[in-house]
């Protein structure tokens, strides 16, 4: 054990983390100066937009959609955030409160859809009507009202707080099973194309610990409970197995995800062009669909006349994997 | 030391005179999946933790898949 304290490697003041995969450690600034350069560096890489853009930020409350919008406003982006209100007990009454004080502290506009008094249900509900996994009709819901927030609001571009782990566990998922669509899909920037918006991914280059980190150097309080329908899922054993191997090998996860963008994607680019294809639109909303009534307006249809789910009901009834 | 830790909340008094990474090896808690924080101030792997440290383990990993 060294009595000498760890210095940062920019300024040799006493660091406040180590991040063994820059093999570096790092003060509260220069953790903070890390995180925004290379956000902007995957913001450049992948063009994903300028500072003329108007930019809509799905958050959530979670630190990486907070330090995001963040990060976007401090380089001087214009960025608006949308919350979604999920209705999933304690857990999404908590997750506004925090969206709400972080927009109102530094004067940024805030949309609002909360799924109950909008559309009439809530995601336990729309899980057990439709019969998909909680994470499933969550998921769907929220593209779709992303989307049409972006598009009626004339966004040029949805921003998600999506990071390295994320990506990493969802390309280890994906790769474990050859899924070649979702392969060629999953890139940190979609053009906008058929009536969806743009959607970026600028946090693919920061880990989740940089990210929380990040929240805590820059105070911005977020929620740390986890949504209690994610507990035990597929997508945390992903993160925990390749947590493992950045242990043994430092720099492995970035290494599989970016070198997975820049060798492999441009071989799948065709099946990124045919996964976008034939589209023509919901006879309900008019989003863009491949049937006559698109999935969310289904979705709709049979949770919001479903007696109401509480939350606990989907975590019981083990049907989320 | 008091140490907070999650999932589920609780806190727990540990000995203190270990590092930060001896802490999380000790409670079997992943170096990658979580952030130490001593008396409110994030610490890096081989700060030391005294007796009466006040010691958040902060958990990092977020579990949505979409
Ligand atoms: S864990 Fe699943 S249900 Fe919970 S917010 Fe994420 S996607 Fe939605
Ligand atoms: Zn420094
Ligand atoms: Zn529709």
């Amino acid at each position: 054990m060294t009595a000498q304290p760890s210095r940062c490697r920019v300024c040799k003041a006493p660091a406040v983390i180590d991040l063994p995969r820059h093999n570096a450690n790092f003060c509260a600034e220069h953790l903070v100066q890390l995180c925004s350069r290379q956000m902007a560096k995957a913001i450049e890489d992948w063009e994903m937009f300028t500072p003329d853009d108007r930019l809509l930020v799905a958050v959530s409350g979670g630190k990486d959609s907070l330090a995001v919008w963040d990060m976007l406003i401090e380089a001087g982006y214009r960025a608006d955030g949308l919350y979604l209100g999920l209705g999933i007990g304690e857990y999404s009454d908590d997750s506004g409160g925090y969206v709400r004080r972080f927009a109102a502290s530094r004067g940024l506009k805030l949309i609002t859809i909360d799924l109950r008094d909008d559309y009439g249900y809530d995601v336990p509900t729309a899980a057990v009507a439709t019969r998909r996994v909680p994470c499933s009709a969550c998921g769907l819901s929220k593209r779709h009202l992303f989307d049409r927030a972006a598009i009626e609001g004339g966004y040029d571009a949805v921003v998600t707080g999506h990071n390295l782990d994320d990506e990493a566990a969802v390309l280890f998922g994906n790769t474990l099973r050859w899924e070649i669509d979702y392969l060629g899909r999953q890139l940190p920037v979609l053009p906008a194309a058929n009536g969806f918006p743009r959607k970026c991914k600028p946090l693919v280059r920061l880990t989740e610990r940089e990210m929380a980190a990040y929240c805590l150097i820059r105070g911005i309080d977020y929620v740390v409970e986890e949504c209690p329908i994610a507990a035990g899922n597929r997508h945390l054993g992903y993160k925990e197995a390749l947590n493992e191997i950045e242990r043994r090998s430092p720099g492995a996860k970035a290494a599989f995800y970016l070198n997975f963008l820049n060798k492999m994607s441009p071989l799948l680019a065709e099946h990124t062009a045919s996964a976008r294809g034939d589209v023509g639109s919901c006879a309900g909303c008019g989003a863009p669909t491949t049937g006559d009534v698109c999935a969310f307006c289904r979705l709709v249809e049979k949770s919001s006349t479903h007696e109401a789910v509480p939350v606990e009901i989907v975590l019981d009834t083990r049907i989320r994997r | 030391m008091k140490v907070l830790l999650r999932n589920p909340k609780r806190e727990v008094e540990l000995a203190g005179g270990r590092s930060v990474n001896r802490l999380l090896d000790d409670l079997e808690l992943s170096r990658e999946a979580h952030l130490i924080i001593r008396n409110g101030t994030l610490v890096p792997g081989d700060a030391r933790l005294e007796d009466e440290d006040v010691i958040e383990v902060r958990p990092v990993v977020s579990g949505g898949s979409t």
